[in-house]
């Protein structure tokens, strides 16, 4: 009887001192989410309900309701943003298309695939600021190398690229593609090397081609990274900032503004934190949607 | 036949290494302006070796004029080296306690980790900000050490590796009478050592490439790093383009450095955890 308890107590007090070291591990990162993000995101939705501007000082805070979502939908150069956002998702499957069929390449077919992979990675690690300032000096109407070999080569007009209303996007997702194509090929690549070779080879006896063969095995086989990269793309377009601001400040005439843009210009220029914060939420709520659509998706689309 | 299939592979490594130059020219064709005299830079055919050089003048005006280089690179080294440490230190403690330590609360607390992930960090500048005043951490270097330290990602990935360490190790230094700090130290973190090195190497390239958190989180012009200061170079010096290109490859050039040396962590580790900063 007595040894029972005993042994019980000596159980709690182990129960106890595996509780304390767990928080102890677990604290810093805890305390430092908690200060940095958690109450941050807290809030942004307190603030998304106010009309206030920080530097103001908090007795001039003043709740007016959901009047700020209201406001986001007459803002037009919010629509603006939100729609140039929509359209830079096409970025997302036109460097996943194009990073598969080089992955799938660089597997099989060549030679020096070490090389390979670091050169189409080179973009990805260099930072965005350095990218951005070269590309303007490439993309430049006048004396950029790259009109000039338009040029060079017949085009009587070549396009203005980031100065053109029209062309000034598409700029941009043309070189949010160059950065981005390395990584989603690495991916793919460890996904590639984790199917059987013994599975091509059969489909080798059966006389199929290599179209059949990447249709009926490559692409199933990656489904599970391509809906990863899917949901990963899609949601850092939605973040991305970087570049815009380093490369065209949403210019010109909004035709490059995005989400992030606008609510950074909000928030620092305008000093608008109600305003901003509600489009801090809108933002958050655009993630966690795609979020949520990847823990269902992944259950039903993706096969193994 | 066996011949043929060589011949094919030629073939497709020649058109591979053209598809390859896209994605290296801009950043030879950096580097050569960077070496040329103003007026040539732009010219066309473009000279990829410059044929007048004038790399020394360049680089001597980007580091001793009046844009203080050094300083911005010191300023650089200092912030990620301290948040690649604090990060790394924190994500491994975080990552040994959510995988061997059996605590009340563990998978509610790891999922609230976990969602901290989905939250944009444009979204929470504003708050980030006004907090940052109120502790005086606006305009530090500590400040961006913090920003930088403490992230979902580290912990979720560097967990991963933690969970693959088979019980039996730890299980043995239990029964030498260790605790768990003792196990952390010396059974767990020695057995995941590459992946607690990939994620260094990871971390501090991001934490180099970082522009938002710098440009939100400090003000004078003797703090900011290597990347606001090109910034800032190329939009005041926007005409002298050799000079910009000059401030652009000294800006990139350590990190390339790292990620050739060390390649083959890098791609692993990105391959593994399908991770992005």
């Amino acid at each position: 009887m007595d040894n029972s308890t005993d042994k019980k107590k000596r159980k709690q007090r182990g129960e106890r001192k595996e509780n304390l070291a767990g928080y102890l591990f677990v604290a810093p990162m805890l305390i430092g989410l908690i200060v940095l993000t958690i109450i941050p995101t807290l809030l942004t939705l307190i603030l998304s309900f106010t009309d206030w501007s920080f530097i103001a000082g908090i007795d001039k805070i003043k709740f007016v309701g959901f009047k700020n979502y209201i406001k986001l939908f007459d803002d037009n150069v919010f629509r603006i943003s939100l729609k140039n956002n929509l359209i830079m998702l096409f970025v997302v499957p036109v460097q996943m298309i194009l990073a598969l069929i080089l992955a799938v390449i660089v597997d099989r077919v060549v030679f020096f695939k070490n090389f390979f992979k670091v050169i189409f990675f080179l973009p990805y690690i260099s930072s965005i600021v350095a990218v951005a300032i070269v590309f303007q000096l490439l993309f430049h109407p006048s004396y950029g190398p790259i009109n000039k070999f338009l040029m060079a080569v017949g085009v009587k007009n070549p396009p203005l690229w980031l100065a053109d209303i029209h062309y000034a996007l598409p700029s941009i997702m043309i070189i949010l593609v160059w950065v981005g194509i390395g990584f989603c090929m690495i991916v793919y690549l460890a996904a590639l090397q984790s199917i059987p070779r013994d599975l091509y080879e059969s489909a080798d006896i059966d006389g199929a081609g290599v179209w059949t063969r990447f249709m009926r095995i490559t692409l199933p086989l990656v489904s599970p990274t391509t809906f990863f990269l899917l949901v990963t793309g899609i949601i850092s377009t939605f973040k991305s900032f970087d570049i815009i601001k380093v490369l065209t400040e949403g210019k010109p005439a909004y035709s490059t503004s995005v989400v992030t843009y606008h609510l950074y210009t909000k928030a620092f220029d305008e000093l608008k934190t109600g305003y901003a914060s509600s489009i801090a939420w809108f933002l958050l709520g655009c993630v966690l949607l795609i979020t949520l659509f990847q823990l269902y998706g992944q259950k039903k689309w993706v096969n193994y | 036949m066996e011949k043929q299939n060589r011949i094919a592979r030629l073939l497709i490594t020649l058109v591979m290494l053209l598809l390859g130059a896209a994605f290296v020219l801009p950043f030879v064709w950096m580097i050569s302006a960077s070496f040329k005299p103003e007026i040539d830079v732009f010219k066309y055919p473009i000279e990829w070796i410059p044929k007048h050089w004038n790399a020394v003048e360049n680089y001597r005006e980007v580091w001793l004029g009046d844009h203080p280089f050094a300083i911005y690179y010191w300023n650089t080294i200092k912030v990620t080296v301290l948040t690649t440490m604090v990060s790394v230190l924190v994500s491994c403690m975080a990552a040994y306690g959510f995988s061997h330590v059996e605590f009340r609360g563990r998978n509610f607390l790891f999922v609230l980790v976990l969602m901290t992930f989905m939250v944009p960090p444009a979204s929470i500048l504003v708050p980030q900000f006004m907090i940052f005043r109120w502790l005086h951490l606006f305009d530090t270097h500590l400040g961006l050490v913090l920003v930088g330290s403490f992230s979902a990602l580290g912990t979720f990935m560097l967990r991963q590796f933690f969970m693959g360490i088979h019980k039996d190790y730890l299980d043995a230094g239990r029964m030498d009478g260790a605790g768990h700090p003792r196990i952390f130290l010396q059974i767990a973190l020695p057995l995941v050592q590459p992946a607690v090195a990939t994620y260094a190497i990871l971390r501090f390239i991001w934490t180099w490439n970082d522009y938002a958190n710098p440009l939100v989180f400090l003000r004078s012009d003797k703090l900011a790093t290597i990347q606001l200061g090109i910034q800032k170079f190329a939009s005041e010096s926007g005409a002298f383009y050799s000079l910009v290109m000059a401030g652009t490859v000294s800006a990139i050039l350590p990190l390339i450095l790292i990620f050739v040396l060390g390649q083959k962590r890098v791609i692993e580790g990105i391959a593994l955890g399908g991770v992005k900063g």
